[in-house]
């Protein structure tokens, strides 16, 4: 990075700290804080979809729908959710080349489960095994959004059947008095005015992605903490940098980073609750029109 | 083998009692359920432990919230906001760093007309590591609850105790504990349930499952490892923390009938735990 780096051994101080703090894989570390940030913005409208869809489910007319929609909600809430990120990618990929295998191979007479292997054809395989190594990364982390997406799908969808029920029932009587059908009310009346009742929840809910994306770790994808345990362990003379086990020291900028960055979102949605309130008929609502 | 043979070599596996080996080949339904309910006494473990112990700190984490004095408040606003506002899976691995980092001898403590030596080598064990930081965790969260329970306590309760001649502790002992309690308890239900959840993160966080003695979702873990078949041990586990979870519920429902048992029969509200205020 800085022209005095060339030699690190002979560096002492500031110098040293501002090479080391550069290093080539010290970028990499920083990129992985880019990288959780991103992570999280795909996986909060993909989750808030999910959830919407819950919870239009859950208050089905058609028992099927209705039983899917609760039962998944209370699945998902009932069971820890690192068994769910455990879980979903390899049952994911499982189940996505067991579809492919049917498709592509119908011919093949072989089991797929022999033993403890599970064995498909060569171009159900995902991703293919002619694929570059990058395909194969994505591949990874696309199964734990989806992982992700399924679990908060699940609150996100109880946290907003809650809201939905939040709307006072004269609103939706009044919908009905017109002559609107209950596809049109729900639609019309109960939508627009749901989010208000859902944002303390869904702002919650945000907290709780932003304490789960560690867990990426555990998914084999290089994240912070996969870097934090790779820089800070002992570096021996061999390296350039030689160090003690500063592990302790990046987990800490790891808190601070996390700490950071649920503060920043709790001001901001403060700032978004108050904008909604505007015109509600609600205390907040009120106050707003005052101010 | 029967069955019940195989609960009798691994029904305390995850407690170093019975068999060694774990199953490694030909796994059968029975030895899954049988590890991964061998594993759930961690769990459990981890839960009550955390649980109980943390109802203090929680409770005088509350309090200090609300004193008047910035050096009780100020400590615990940035306690409550540190453990909150932080994973638990950077704590686990944070803490873990820290014990290791204790030296290893043990520390010499001098007490003045004598030398202590404090023994540290166990505090990176998880048995002891792992719940130091649940319970810290737990208090922050269940402090929050209790502190805005102790906030929403009617004025007219305390008022009236006032009234009546109730002064000092007797009035927060009488009055403002319990109705603190009764109103932070749905919602610290959830918080017990989230934590016996939290638990099996240990595990997969530094500390080390010594001798392969993990808990549940080690267990589930290492045969879908084994068998690479994830839809059957994962499954076990969720029917065992479904259980786990209800078992909370009837036990705190329980605890809320006896803080409410004073109101009218009609009036007393159901426990229903709503993940409002999750973690």
């Amino acid at each position: 990075m800085f022209d005095f780096c060339a030699d690190p051994k002979s560096l002492e101080g500031f110098q040293w700290l501002a090479c080391y703090l550069t290093t080539g894989k010290h970028m990499l570390f920083y990129q992985s804080f880019v990288f959780v940030i991103v992570l999280m913005l795909i996986t909060a409208p993909i989750a808030l979809a999910v959830g919407f869809a819950g919870a239009l489910a859950s208050r089905s007319h058609i028992p099927p729908v209705r039983w899917l929609g609760v039962g998944y909600t209370s699945i998902v809430r009932g069971v820890p959710d690192i068994a769910f990120f455990l879980f979903m990618p390899l049952a994911l990929d499982q189940g996505l080349e067991w579809v492919r295998h049917k498709v592509k191979c119908p011919d093949w007479t072989d089991a797929i489960r022999q033993g403890n292997d599970f064995v498909v054809c060569a171009e159900a395989k995902l991703p293919l095994s002619s694929s570059p190594q990058w395909v194969h990364e994505y591949y990874s982390i696309a199964l734990g959004i989806a992982a992700f997406a399924f679990v908060f799908g699940a609150f996100a969808a109880f946290v907003m059947a809650g809201a939905m029920n939040a709307v006072p029932r004269a609103q939706m009587e009044t919908a009905e008095a017109y002559g609107m059908t209950r596809r049109q009310a729900t639609w019309r009346i109960l939508v627009p005015q749901m989010w208000t009742y859902a944002l303390p929840g869904l702002s919650n809910l945000w907290m709780i992605l932003i304490k789960a994306t560690p867990l990426l770790f555990l998914l084999g994808i290089e994240d912070v903490v996969f870097w934090a345990r790779e820089l800070g362990g002992r570096k021996t003379q061999a390296f350039d940098y030689p160090h003690p086990d500063w592990r302790l020291w990046y987990f800490l900028a790891l808190l601070v980073f996390y700490l950071l960055l649920t503060k920043l979102s709790e001001i901001g949605f403060a700032r978004l609750s108050r904008r909604l309130a505007r015109g509600q008929a609600t205390l907040a609502g009120m106050e707003g029109a005052k101010a | 083998m029967s069955c019940l043979q195989t609960i009798a070599d691994y029904g305390l596996r995850s407690i170093g009692i019975g068999e060694r080996l774990l199953p490694k080949a030909d796994i059968t339904l029975c030895q899954q359920f049988t590890l991964i309910g061998s594993g759930l006494i961690w769990n459990v473990y981890f839960a009550l432990c955390a649980l109980i112990l943390g109802f203090g700190l929680s409770i005088s984490l509350a309090l200090a919230r609300n004193s008047a004095s910035p050096w009780l408040r100020k400590p615990a606003d940035w306690f409550i906001f540190v453990f909150r506002g932080s994973p638990l899976f950077i704590q686990f691995f944070l803490f873990y760093e820290a014990f290791t980092l204790l030296p290893k001898n043990g520390l010499e403590l001098n007490l003045g007309f004598t030398t202590l030596t404090a023994e540290t080598r166990w505090l990176t064990r998880a048995g002891a590591g792992a719940l130091i930081v649940l319970f810290l965790n737990t208090s922050a969260y269940a402090g929050e609850i209790f502190h805005g329970a102790l906030r929403s306590v009617p004025k007219g309760d305390l008022e009236a105790a006032d009234a009546y001649g109730f002064s000092g502790f007797k009035k927060f002992r009488r009055i403002t504990f319990p109705t603190m309690l009764r109103l932070g308890w749905p919602a610290y239900t959830n918080e017990a349930i989230f934590l016996t959840h939290a638990t099996t993160l240990v595990y997969f966080s530094s500390f080390p499952a010594w001798q392969q003695k993990g808990d549940a979702l080690y267990y589930a873990n290492y045969f879908a490892d084994k068998t690479f078949n994830p839809f059957i041990s994962y499954p076990i586990l969720a029917f065992y923390f479904i259980l786990l979870s209800l078992a909370i519920i009837f036990l705190y429902g329980r605890v809320y009938r006896h803080l409410n048992r004073h109101l009218p029969q009609a009036r007393k509200p159901r426990l229903r735990p709503r993940p409002q205020l999750m973690r």
